[in-house]
């Protein structure tokens, strides 16, 4: 969760604070802290939730916690 | 009745609704090549959503608390996506993200990373744990885990305030929609769009909103897709907009600096005569602004967008209805993913429709021609005649400049179809979009109100007695009250959709985010530091907000903290009043610390009972 957090401040925040110098680089032709903002950032926001939900699973399941209930 | 089988049919009647609806969109082309007017076809495109939605709502009609409340908690965590991302997409978010970007570029993409961000907090911090505990609504969990009804009866005010100053914008957005579509005047529209919203919602509660937010996803999706493609398909940006468009950003780059960005004095604004709401292009659209000022405007907006997500109750009730903790987690990574559809897609809608009208080269462009010339194009004058747009000739030359050319933001979305030249059975599929985004919000606004009402002001503090019958009737009865309060602000029209959003998640974090986090994630939190930090915390914001916002006091704001951002000083005040006071109280009892223990375990029962 912690790792979550730290990936969320990342691309939500830390990038932001050097737009201007990022705005310089390139990625498919668009500046870069544009295309962080429209959706580089938005993209890493869904993969880290699929990947944090995974993570959560496989450790209650560890530690007994899988209900296996549901999907 | 046959529960189990409707669930598990879910994709194959999700399925035949959206082709049914892609064939409806096919009939209205073939009608209006043979010559129907543009006036039926908007007519026909929203009556016939939102009769399907009615008859979705009036299909889910139910007597029991838990369907009401919480769907019967066996919604799956795919279709509990789709609908928390129509609940969560607004008219804000489909008629004005677009035209926020289009005037506003980098900057107001702040926006942007703040409501998709925020899901990360819904998902680490709050949405499994609040799913284990098993209540029904959020001042429900305040309530029960600080104890007292002082406690309860705070959340209520801040769910009220918040979600209130949210609906009324909604409400406005239904009423504009409607307004246009069906001919009929902004006050009787407004009660139209109030009319759908309840029939949805009112004889089957969650379970109905559920349903009918998972058909209007689908709409909304459908409507804000298919114009991007073709546009950008037809224009030559691209097969795939979202990959392609790198050159058409950096050509509006150019563009800007050939046409120079000039903002306009107030004052020969109002001389020319420019009506209130239109605004010129004059910020860069992919330039970051410079200096550490600007940078810090930009995350303390996305902060409080954030933190303000993941604490808007109507919202975070969403995720009471999967089945399980893990369900609950699922979801929210799916509720992201069908935001993010279209999320990602408003820049480029508003890269392609920016270019369109400034690139002198295509024949759509407008910039740099002759004002006379530029005044003949059919949906320029329809524009301009219902004030939506504006031309002001500052410099006499007769030539449109950039900061000549004036428009109304929320017009974006819903005139970049013409602007491009596609038919008009797009801009009626626009309209039914946006239509089912805004009455998706509103439902899920208003019920989630209603239902802090009926159930904890109500049932829990008022008469704990009550049958089932009473109950519902109550939760019924006030949501047509708060419709009918909130269709008459809105008729008002004393904000605008988009401040009126930004309030309404300053509002929500300044009294809710710190006592649901430290609820779960901190025992030492006491009953006096929960009610303290939500009185102080919405006490000091609003405070603020009355302090900068201009229409009050309109003092310079203080490091950068405006109107939108009030959210910041609220909650860091409820933070720290409600440390102290916590750590000055004596700690909570052995049953209360055993319970949020058994709160962060994901297997096992929820700890409210079933009917509670």
């Amino acid at each position: 969760m912690i790792v979550t957090l730290l990936l969320w401040f990342f691309f939500g925040y830390v990038i932001f604070m050097f737009g201007e110098s990022l705005n310089s680089a390139s990625f498919l032709g668009y500046p870069l802290a544009y295309y962080m903002c429209a959706q580089g950032s938005i993209v890493a926001f869904v993969i880290i939730l699929f990947w944090s939900a995974n993570k959560q699973e496989k450790i209650d399941e560890e530690f007994g916690f899988n209900t296996g209930e549901d999907d | 009745m046959f529960k189990g089988k409707f669930i598990d049919n879910l994709p194959k009647i999700y399925g035949t609704y959206t082709g049914g609806f892609l064939i409806f969109i096919i009939l209205m082309a073939i009608a209006e090549s043979a010559g129907m007017t543009k006036e039926t076809i908007g007519i026909l495109f929203v009556a016939f959503t939102v009769c399907i939605y009615a008859f979705i709502g009036w299909l889910s009609r139910t007597v029991q608390v838990d369907a009401y409340y919480v769907a019967g908690r066996t919604v799956p965590t795919v279709f509990n996506g789709m609908a928390t991302a129509a609940d969560w997409m607004s008219g804000a978010s489909f008629v004005a993200m677009a035209g926020g970007i289009y005037f506003g570029g980098y900057t107001y993409m702040a926006f942007l990373v703040g409501w998709t961000g925020g899901y990360i907090l819904v998902s680490s911090l709050l949405a499994p744990y609040l799913r284990k505990f098993g209540c029904y609504t959020v001042p429900d969990f305040i309530g029960t885990r600080y104890g007292g009804n002082l406690a309860r009866f705070c959340a209520v005010v801040v769910l009220t305030l918040a979600s209130f100053t949210y609906v009324t914008a909604q409400i406005n957005a239904t009423g504009t929609i409607a307004a246009r579509a069906l001919q009929i005047p902004f006050e009787l529209g407004v009660w139209v769009g109030l009319g759908s919203i309840l029939l949805c919602s009112m004889l089957g509660g969650m379970r109905a909103v559920t349903w009918t937010q998972v058909a209007q996803y689908i709409v909304l999706i459908i409507a804000y897709l298919i114009p991007i493609f073709w546009i950008s398909n037809k224009g030559g940006y691209g097969l795939f907009p979202h990959l392609m468009l790198g050159e058409e950003v950096a050509r509006l780059g150019e563009l800007e600096a050939q046409f120079g960005l000039v903002k306009n004095s107030a004052a020969a604004v109002k001389e020319a005569g420019v009506p209130g709401g239109l605004k010129s292009i004059s910020l860069p659209h992919s330039g970051v602004p410079e200096g550490g000022m600007a940078a810090w405007k930009f995350i303390s907006l996305a902060l409080c967008m954030m933190v303000g997500t993941a604490s808007l109750p109507h919202i975070l009730m969403r995720y009471f209805t999967t089945p399980s903790v893990k369900a609950a987690r699922k979801s929210v990574a799916w509720s992201l993913f069908f935001i993010a559809l279209l999320y990602t897609s408003a820049p480029m809608l508003a890269t392609v429709s920016k270019l369109s009208l400034m690139d002198p080269t295509l024949p759509t462009g407008i910039i740099g021609k002759e004002i006379s010339a530029v005044m003949a194009i059919d949906w320029v004058s329809a524009w301009t005649a219902q004030k939506q747009a504006f031309i002001a000739d500052f410099n006499g030359d007769g030539i449109l400049q950039l900061n000549e050319w004036f428009m109304r933001g929320d017009v974006v979305v819903l005139s970049t179809p013409e602007v491009a030249g596609l038919p008009y059975v797009i801009s009626g599929l626009v309209a039914a979009g946006g239509m089912a985004a805004a009455m998706s919000t509103a439902d899920g606004l208003v019920l989630a109100i209603a239902n802090a009402l009926s159930h904890d002001i109500y049932f829990k503090i008022i008469d704990p007695k009550a049958d089932v019958r009473k109950r519902l009737i109550v939760a019924r009865s006030l949501l047509v009250i708060i419709g009918a309060f909130g269709a008459y602000i809105a008729s008002m029209r004393i904000t605008s959709i988009l401040g009126a959003v930004a309030w309404a998640f300053d509002f929500a974090m300044s009294g809710l985010f710190f006592p649901l986090v430290l609820g779960v994630w901190w025992k030492r939190a006491t009953r006096q530091g929960a009610i303290a930090g939500m009185i102080a915390g919405l006490a000091s914001g609003t405070a603020y907000l009355i302090y900068v916002y201009p229409k009050f006091m309109g003092n310079p704001a203080w490091l950068g903290i405006d109107h939108l951002r009030f959210g910041i000083i609220g909650a860091s005040v409820c933070l720290v009043v409600m440390v102290v006071v916590s750590l000055m109280t004596p700690e909570p009892d052995s049953a209360t610390q055993k319970m949020v223990d058994e709160l962060r375990v994901p297997s096992g029962k929820t700890i409210l009972g079933k009917q509670h």
